[in-house]
């Protein structure tokens, strides 16, 4: 056999190998080509066009001048202070109470594996079921909070004031299991040995936790508060069964994902909607960048 | 896990200068009993309260609604009625919602599945140009949430004729950068040696992906399924947009909206009905499949 030959043969199989590979990458890669890559692409174009008042017009492009008028409206800073004031809510008490539950799961008990399973519930509850659920319980007629004493004029739900928080328990309590999840997996890559030599040395429970478990924990705690963030900046929903564009307290929570969703169905605005969307990925970008930037930085600790 | 034995290594270490006599014995022993049924009411309490609103959405499923109107609330189901399930199954359209979420996620979980299993072996088992770039390609899906890429997809799907059908609620999810990683490191734990093994037995890649490959990474299949499953079954967004709420493919979350909507007080059980039975499919998965379901959660949190 010559070496050419040899060579040739070795060529053709590498490129059937190559061949092979992009046949299984096919499927995968087709279906992001169609719905993620080029709708992504999309609304850069739709952003500078402008949708006529009434629908059945053609758009027209006008550039950056609809990107610059929605970014300075005063419904676009209203949508992201609640959208930041619903995520300031959310994510430090979903992250705080999935800890705490963590903590008080974390022992060698009979039983545990119950509540463990108990404190990991709330996350097969959809965002559709703790709506009805929470959204029945907040009602002021058949709901708990007449009996509570909690008799808010408007209810709850209309009170321009108190929906948005309302809408914030339920996130908090979906959260809740997902936050306990990861807080745990995260409690139990702590060593050991470094806490039984802390209380050797005599560090009181208090002290171990906060001068031992936090530091150990903080690559945890970061990943939850990103998964967490992503999480409240696409809460929908609850808003969505519970508060709809008539609710006098609409305003209040119409959060920046509820916007988009509202300028696209309601108002047929895909102008709008995209520029929203094009804000909303950003933000998105800007949590999962920093999430890698300190997942990098910590593998080159590690080493 | 030895919070408790720490703590009480922590005692140890604090009483270590008294004389350790039978007494101090005992009243260790009596310390560390106190201890345990303080941990047993705390982790009680607490999954009271993450529990609650399940458990009184059950409560009010079995009480008739007229009671339900009166306060105080009930707590207990004193008087179960069971016609809310069955109406609720059957007038309230459950049980095709129920369908048709099943078939929905069916295809998602199926789908994504397969996509990642074959570019999950394609990025860990063979080598071509661009395989870096088409990785990152992959990555980079998971910084475009679907909030963001809906605007487009919506007239995707109407083009394609796929409004209000099954085709238009699944195939935009049908591949995942997620699941493709996740695989792709299952499968780069299987050891080289293995695969010449196969070779010299004269298997090719596809044999070797469908009856090695696949079958070592089971684990991490069934992490990615029970992932899948969850997410696909909460899908709220899409299928509320998706469908128009044509009963034939609504799923059960916008289904329960759609119960909600007629929310009076005459059906309020009803309703607290279709939200337990909403709940339960993935009640019982996450009993089932806990381990694989935190497995995949904190995938990202745990190197």
């Amino acid at each position: 056999m010559s070496s050419v030959q040899v060579a040739g043969r070795h060529t053709s199989a590498r490129a059937r190998e190559a061949l092979f590979a992009y046949l299984l990458l096919l499927p995968a890669l087709a279906v992001f080509a169609v719905f993620v890559f080029y709708p992504f692409a999309e609304n850069f174009k739709l952003a500078l066009y402008e949708n006529p008042p009434f629908p059945g017009l053609p758009s027209h492009y006008v550039g950056l001048h609809q990107v610059s008028h929605v970014l300075t409206s005063t419904a676009f800073s209203q949508s992201l202070v609640s959208t930041i004031f619903f995520v300031l809510m959310v994510v430090p008490i979903g992250l705080f109470a999935g800890l705490a539950l963590a903590v008080a799961a974390h022992r060698r008990l009979r039983g545990i594996a119950v509540y463990r399973l108990i404190f990991s519930s709330s996350i097969v509850s959809s965002i559709a079921v703790a709506a009805v659920i929470f959204g029945t319980l907040m009602d002021p007629v058949v709901g708990l909070l007449p009996w509570l004493g909690i008799n808010p004029h408007p209810a709850l739900l209309e009170n321009p004031t108190w929906a948005l928080p309302a809408i914030a328990v339920i996130s908090i309590w979906q959260f809740l299991g997902l936050s306990f999840i990861i807080m745990s997996a995260g409690l139990q890559s702590v060593p050991d040995e470094i806490l039984e030599a802390a209380a050797i040395d005599g560090a009181s429970a208090w002290t171990r936790f906060w001068r031992v478990t936090v530091p150990l924990l903080s690559p945890t705690l970061f990943f939850a508060l990103v998964v967490g963030s992503i999480f409240a900046f696409q809460s929908f929903g609850a808003i969505d069964i519970l508060i709809g564009p008539q609710n006098a307290a609409f305003e209040h929570v119409n959060v920046l994902i509820y916007y988009i969703y509202q300028a696209l169905q309601v108002q047929s605005d895909p102008g709008l909607a995209a520029v929203l969307s094009i804000v909303l990925f950003l933000i998105t970008l800007t949590l999962t960048a920093a999430q890698l930037r300190f997942l990098e930085r910590r593998v080159t600790y590690a080493r | 896990m030895p919070a408790d034995a720490i703590a009480a290594a922590g005692v140890m270490v604090a009483e270590a200068p008294l004389p350790r006599g039978e007494l101090t014995a005992v009243g260790e022993r009596r310390r560390r009993r106190v201890r345990k049924v303080a941990s047993y009411v705390l982790l009680t309490a607490a999954s009271v309260v993450v529990l609650f609103p399940i458990y009184i959405s059950i409560v009010n499923s079995l009480e008739p609604a007229t009671s339900l109107a009166h306060q105080p609330p009930p707590f207990f189901p004193l008087h179960p009625v069971w016609h809310t399930y069955s109406s609720a199954w059957g007038p309230g359209n459950l049980s095709i919602y129920l369908r048709n979420s099943v078939i929905q996620t069916g295809i998602i979980v199926a789908g994504q599945l397969v996509t990642s299993v074959l570019a999950g072996y394609a990025f860990a088992f063979l080598n071509f140009p661009l395989k870096r770039v088409l990785f990152l390609v992959f990555l980079s899906t998971l910084m475009i949430p679907f909030e963001v890429t809906f605007i487009t997809n919506l007239t995707t799907i109407t083009r394609l004729h796929w409004f209000n059908t099954f085709q238009g609620l699944t195939v935009p999810f049908l591949a995942t950068g997620f699941g493709t990683f996740l695989l792709r490191q299952a499968f780069l734990q299987i050891p080289r040696d293995l695969q010449e093994a196969a070779t010299l037995d004269g298997y090719g890649h596809w044999r070797f992906m469908t009856r090695v490959a696949v079958p070592l990474a089971r684990p991490a299949l069934a992490a990615l399924g029970v992932f899948s499953f969850l997410g696909a079954w909460n899908q709220y967004l899409w299928p509320l947009v998706a469908t128009g709420q044509n009963n034939h493919v609504v799923t059960v979350q916008i289904g329960l909206k759609l119960l909600a909507g007629n929310l009076i007080a005459a059906n309020v059980n009803e309703v607290f009905a279709g939200a337990v039975i909403a709940l339960a499919p993935l009640a019982i998965l996450l009993i089932v499949f806990q381990k694989q379901l935190v497995r995949s959660l904190t995938a990202g949190a745990v190197k």
